[in-house]
């Protein structure tokens, strides 16, 4: 492909692509399998990520339906549920086994396969080399690659919801001793080793996309196209690329010790341990709390994995549509890169009463309040952006101020838990639930459905159905305030997560009722939901036809293509690029392409 | 049974199938209309959308807060000193950031509302101003300073070492629930080894006997007794996989980690009946609430700390028998003088 364009330089690229484009048309014969199954075609790797994720979304957001029955009726039973469930439900109630594991599975699976793999598998892949004008991928093959780890990874996870012990329910985070032991709990068991094999395997595809995102952007961008006039979606994608490359293979470090204390015998994370009915485990002198070090140097990291291409996805789409320039592009990619370095710096916020040497823990909680500054610049840059605009409420452009509005929900209550004195009070309580849920899951979730109903007419040549879009949006919007805003009061309340039954408890068994009010409208927007992916697959098909080139009149390279783009993505020469992607209402021109150059008389160009 | 589900599977498919016609059949009504002109009317309906959402959720705010404020634990006093210190901290917290959310979510819908699309407007072009941008960095950086500064002020005093006098108590979290251990006379804890632990003798810490430190000790599982008003140090251990002390009432939780010991200590204020009057509940207790999941009894992992007075504690602590005297009903128990010790270890021998 055009990466030996790269090699040679910029200069030839030109001659060299027009040659390639020749060479394109005589020799690929594309079979079904390889067109559509081990595609090394950047866009249908993409859509593969982008399916897998909606399915994977789907089961996940299922399991939360189903614990979330339980905790909102504890005290009653669904037969029908053990109708469709089987075992899982055993007279129509959920057992604490089932419970955990749902909950543990539940987070895995949105954290992990939807919004890392899911969310930058597909926007990664779709809108790198098209918004960088290549004509795919640095390695293709490889990028096929990643996605057939990814693959493997998720029919693991999922085999390991059919083993006879179960899958592993200690929750997403896996702390040993509980993890390390199936003793402990029957999840630890076999569903375990099934988890860290699923997981070793993820991190293992994350690598593969996140090397070749690294390379396709340094190396492949078209003549033209300098890192500062790149689309602010192509840097988070970038960033975040960073992040996984640098802290998964720690993950996964820890994920080995793991293995082997409990296969080997070693004592990394274990020590003094006496199970009731079992007796006192072999293991001695290791720290549990070194677990918590190595996951978590992941586990900030993966944060901003999960919300970096949303916040870059929805800086584009608010700035397209609201047909103004973004506001301080700079300060923008400046924050984003402040943003990936402290990503590194924080992690042992989530350890605070765990025993943390209180001077070290004073030290994070500097780090971690001053993240609250890029932060702080972005919303008011997304802001400024808005001032005077001329707005038009696309779908995508919902979604994109759904996001604001949640990040500044989410982000505020961050300044609460990273303030250690306040993490003593709501460490492990609702609030944290409230908090990242708002902030990572679901305004994550708003920048991929963006990012969805953004680009959906360059994927497949057709638009959503607008009507549903709006449905999705607002019930989405209001459903995830109504579930998650007075979750932060019964964090107030001290009242624990991963509880699966409040009603013994004189602390906290006043919410009962709100837990029944939560779990109804979680309900209501799971269905909400299930349009949205009905309208997806529907317009795949029957959806209303792009007629023109560049649907929402947008600056960007990939509005330059074709509207059912092939192999190579431009059938003639890749555009070169004159400017930043962000010339919106300059000069009186409602936009300006990039690949428009300079004219004789136009103000500070840029 | 199967009915309801029918039931609810039918509603759902009927409320699907409602939403798709109304959904395609606008869609065809938009393509006779002309696109623009579809387009600036849902315009329309968004925007004004954007503004009914603020003001709704600005009541839901306040509505929200109404039903629920009360049932936090804010509404009444704290009952540790370290808690006094962590609601004030929440509070100077809730304010700062409670102005800011006001701020950026009023100007988000609104310039969302106002600056809709107009066919007669053009937007503005504006890419940067470096004075606004230095404006709003250096404002969060300097609010987020004072927010440190408090922070790390009270955690020092918080995490700091126990006073003296301080009475000690030894809580050790199992799956799922909780002992305690009190030091006798001497004031030490006697040593302990997890191999030593023996259920069905009742050693449940696995204490040495050999040590005689360890005769006067005394072993309580799910309710511990202590007195208002003195300082209290817990040191937390876990025999198996990591729980976590939470306190809600006292604001405090410190994780039980195996094999690595953990402190926590506080000064109770209120005792439980004090508690019961200012909650108004005559069931109130001060709860100890497993925060680190540990398996799947971990939602029913509780524990009970009895505050009383002073005089009330002396009277209970009184009447506590020492583990050792359990399994060796003969020996003297709390008061085991050295010779009784002694004896004591020549007969287990
Ligand atoms: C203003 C910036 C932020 C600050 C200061 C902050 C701070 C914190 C702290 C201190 C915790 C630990 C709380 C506890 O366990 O007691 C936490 C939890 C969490 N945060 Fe944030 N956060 C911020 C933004 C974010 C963002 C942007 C995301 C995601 C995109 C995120 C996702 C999470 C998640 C997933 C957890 C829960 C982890 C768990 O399961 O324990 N946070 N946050
Ligand atoms: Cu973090
Ligand atoms: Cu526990």
């Amino acid at each position: 492909m055009s990466h030996e364009a790269a090699l040679h330089g910029h200069s030839e690229v030109i001659s060299h692509d027009a040659h390639h484009d020749e060479h394109h048309v005589h020799h690929h014969k594309e079979t079904f399998i390889s067109k559509y199954v081990f595609s090394m075609d950047h866009k249908t790797i993409a859509k593969q990520f982008l399916i897998s994720g909606m399915i994977w979304a789907l089961i996940g957001g299922l399991m939360s339906v189903l614990f979330r029955l339980q905790l909102g009726y504890p005290d009653q039973s669904f037969p029908f549920l053990e109708d469709i469930l089987g075992r899982w439900a055993k007279g129509g109630r959920i057992s604490a086994e089932n419970y955990y594991a749902l909950v543990t599975m539940h987070g895995t699976v949105l954290v992990f396969f939807v919004l890392t793999g899911g969310l930058s598998g597909t926007f990664a892949n779709f809108l790198i080399p098209l918004q960088i004008g290549a004509r795919d991928m640095a390695s293709p093959f490889l990028n096929m690659l990643s996605y057939w780890f990814f693959f493997g990874a998720s029919i693991v996870m999922i085999s390991s919801l059919f083993v006879q012990t179960g899958p592993f329910s200690g929750g997403w985070t896996a702390y040993p001793p509980l993890s390390a032991l199936g003793e402990a709990s029957p999840g630890s068991k076999v569903g375990m080793d099934l988890w860290i094999t699923a997981m070793a395997l993820f991190v293992v595809s994350s690598l593969l996309g996140g090397l070749n995102y690294i390379s396709t952007v340094l190396n492949m961008r078209t003549k033209g196209m300098s890192m500062t006039r790149l689309p602010l979606t192509i840097w988070a994608l970038f960033f975040t690329a960073v992040l996984g490359v640098l802290s998964f293979p720690v993950l996964l470090s820890g994920f080995i010790l793991l293995l082997f204390d409990r296969h080997a015998g070693t004592s990394f994370y274990l020590s003094d341990i006496f199970i009731s009915g079992v007796g006192p485990m072999d293991h001695e002198g290791g720290s549990a709390i070194l677990f918590q070090h190595l996951f978590w140097f992941l586990g900030h990291p993966e944060v901003y994995i999960i919300l970096l291409p949303a916040m870059g996805m929805a800086s584009e789409i608010l700035s397209v549509n609201s047909r103004k320039p973004i506001f301080g592009y700079m300060a923008m990619v400046g924050s984003l890169f402040a943003i990936a370095i402290l990503a590194f710096l924080v992690w042992a916020h989530h350890m605070f009463v765990t025993g943390l040497n209180p001077f070290l823990g004073s030290v994070f909680v500097l780090l971690t309040l001053l993240i609250a500054v890029p932060s702080a610049i972005k919303v008011f840059n997304w802001l400024t952006t808005l001032w005077r605009a001329n707005i038009r409420f696309t779908p995508g452009m919902l979604f994109a101020l759904g996001f604001v509005s949640l990040f500044i929900s989410g982000g505020l209550t961050g300044i609460f838990l990273g303030n250690s004195t306040l993490d003593i009070t709501l460490h492990d309580t609702y609030f944290v639930i409230a908090h990242f849920h708002i902030v990572m899951g679901v305004s994550a979730f708003f920048g991929m459905f963006a990012g969805i109903y953004h680009w959906y007419p360059k994927m497949y040549g057709r638009y959503l159905n607008n009507t549903m879009a709006y449905i999705h949006f607002w019930v989405t919007l209001a459903g995830a305030y109504l579930i998650f805003w007075p979750m932060h009061y019964e964090g107030l309340a001290g009242m624990p997560r991963r509880y699966m039954d409040y009603s013994n408890w004189e602390s906290f068994k006043q919410f009962a009722e709100l837990n029944k009010f939560i779990s109804t409208v979680a309900m209501i927007v799971f269905a909400v939901q299930i349009l949205f992916v009905f309208n997806f697959f529907y317009s795949i098909w029957k959806g209303r036809k792009v007629t023109t080139q560049n649907p929402w009149e947008s600056n960007t390279l990939e509005w330059t293509t074709p509207i059912r783009p092939g192999h190579g993505n431009w059938p003639g020469e890749i555009p070169e690029v004159h400017r930043w992607a962000y010339d919106y209402s300059k000069d009186g021109r409602d936009f300006i392409p990039q690949n428009e150059p300079i004219g004789p008389d136009e103000t500070t160009p840029h | 049974m199967t009915t309801t589900a029918i039931f609810l599977v039918a509603i759902l498919v009927l409320g699907f199938l409602i939403t798709f016609q109304i959904a395609k059949a606008s869609e065809y009504v938009s393509v006779l209309k002309g696109e623009k002109k579809s387009m600036e009317q849902s315009n329309r309906i968004n925007g004004f959308l954007m503004i009914v959402f603020l003001v709704v959720g600005l009541i839901g705010v306040w509505y929200c807060n109404e039903l629920f404020y009360k049932k936090t634990l804010l509404p009444f006093p704290s009952a540790s000193e370290h808690g006094e210190k962590i609601d004030l901290m929440l509070w100077i917290t809730i304010i700062i950031t409670g102005i800011v959310f006001f701020l950026t979510q009023i100007l988000l819908f609104w310039f969302a509302y106002k600056y809709q699309h107009n066919p007669k407007k053009k937007a503005f072009f504006f890419a940067h101003s470096t004075k606004l941008e230095i404006i709003w960095t250096t404002v969060p950086a300097i609010t987020l300073c004072i927010l440190v500064g408090f922070g790390i002020f009270y955690w020092f005093q918080i995490t700091g070492e126990a006073p003296d006098n301080a009475m000690r108590v030894e809580v050790t979290g199992k799956q799922f629930g909780w002992i305690f251990r009190y030091p006798g006379k001497d004031n030490t804890f006697g040593k302990k080894y997890f191999r030593n632990i023996d259920e069905q003798n009742s050693n449940e810490l696995g204490l040495i006997w050999e040590d005689p430190a360890s005769h006067d000790d005394v072993v309580l599982s799910q309710t511990m007794v202590v007195a208002k008003g003195t300082p209290l140090k817990l040191i937390i251990n876990s025999r198996d996989v990591i729980h976590d002390v939470g306190l809600p009432h006292f604001r405090l939780k410190m994780d039980a980690v195996p094999g690595t010991p953990t402190t926590l200590w506080f000064t109770p204020l209120y005792t439980t009946e004090e508690m019961k009057k200012i909650t108004g509940n005559p069931e109130f207790e001060y709860e100890i609430a497993c925060d680190q999941m540990c398996g799947n009894g971990h939602y029913s992992m509780k524990g009970i700390i009895k505050v009383v007075t002073q005089a009330d504690f002396v009277l209970w602590r009184a009447q506590q028998k020492a583990a050792y005297s359990a399994i060796t009903p003969k020996a003297e128990p709390a008061a085991a003088d050295t010779t009784a010790k002694a004896t004591a270890l020549l007969i287990r021998k």
